[in-house]
């Protein structure tokens, strides 16, 4: 017996979906998207460009973090992954997770280790010190020194 | 309001004989590596953000961990992620496309075979130089 033959489009998955799972699905797109152009400008930037993964260094964070436009970049790649991830996850989690009782437990670490993730990569952005007042001069970057900070 | 309603198999019959579109076929293998990839990215998302974490504690604390992601062994490691990332990244990019237009729903096979070629293609570029970077000393 033959496999049936694909003729026309089934009617779209969206329009089956209750309001906050369309939502979901129509994030789960439009981040997709991009984040395949910031997570391939990361790469690109960090493990191609220059020495590669040798290069990569605290002072090479810092030359980064000290520019605004890399904070944003970096923070709207930490939020749009860590939901993008903690959706995909959840979609396994409601395929897998067999018990209403598993999933309760699964959903919640989930949702409590999305929310740390994303918390503590906000911090780290927008605190991030690029030159510390106590720190080896030899392991920071070299605008530290030049402008006397 | 319900989500999507499924036909259940029954326990007797699991899985029906009766050969689709689907099963078995270049979207089911890439499905698989859909959700094997995106866990693998997740979780290694999770690890990534707290080694950047260090930058934070001293720049002696972030440089001797970021030093481990230089050893061969990870180096091989970040080889594999960026291998699937450029895996999920087009196959996710022609999910979209197979939701969106008929004529990529139609030639939804010969599509995965085009995240196949794309992944061959970026492959062959990064890996000579990342493990140029990562086996090429100093």
């Amino acid at each position: 017996m033959a496999a049936p033959q694909l003729s026309h489009p089934l009617p779209s998955t969206r329009k089956r979906l209750t309001p906050a799972r369309r939502w979901w699905w129509i994030f789960q797109r439009a981040s997709g998207v991009l984040l395949v152009v910031l997570i391939f400008t990361h790469l690109v930037v960090n493990l191609v460009l220059g020495d590669g993964v040798s290069q990569i260094d605290f002072a090479f964070v810092a030359g980064k973090w000290a520019a605004w436009y890399w904070q944003w970049i970096d923070f709207t790649m930490l939020l749009l992954a860590m939901l993008h991830g903690a959706n995909g996850m959840s979609y396994l989690i409601s395929d897998y997770a067999r018990s209403k009782r598993s999933r309760v437990i699964l959903n919640a670490l989930l949702g409590t280790a999305t929310a740390v993730i994303i918390v503590l990569g906000t911090l780290v952005i927008f605190t991030f010190d690029p030159c510390p007042q106590d720190a080896d001069p030899g392991l920071l970057p070299s605008f530290c020194t030049e402008v006397g900070r | 309001m319900g989500g999507i309603r499924f036909e259940v198999p029954t326990k007797e019959n699991p899985v029906s004989s009766t050969p689709t579109l689907y099963r078995g076929h270049e979207g089911m293998w890439m499905w698989i590596v859909h959700r094997a990839t995106g866990v693998a990215i997740f979780f290694f998302l999770l690890v990534h953000v707290l080694d950047t974490a260090l930058v934070r504690v001293s720049p002696e604390a972030y440089n001797e961990i970021i030093g481990s992601y230089k050893t061969p062994l990870y180096g091989l490691v970040e080889a594999g992620l960026v291998g699937a990332i450029i895996l999920h990244a087009f196959n996710g990019l022609r999910i979209i496309a197979v939701d969106r237009w008929t004529w990529a729903l139609r030639h939804q096979k010969f599509l995965v075979w085009v995240v196949w070629g794309i992944f061959a293609v970026l492959m062959a570029g990064f890996l000579p130089r990342h493990l140029g970077n990562v086996f090429g000393g100093e």
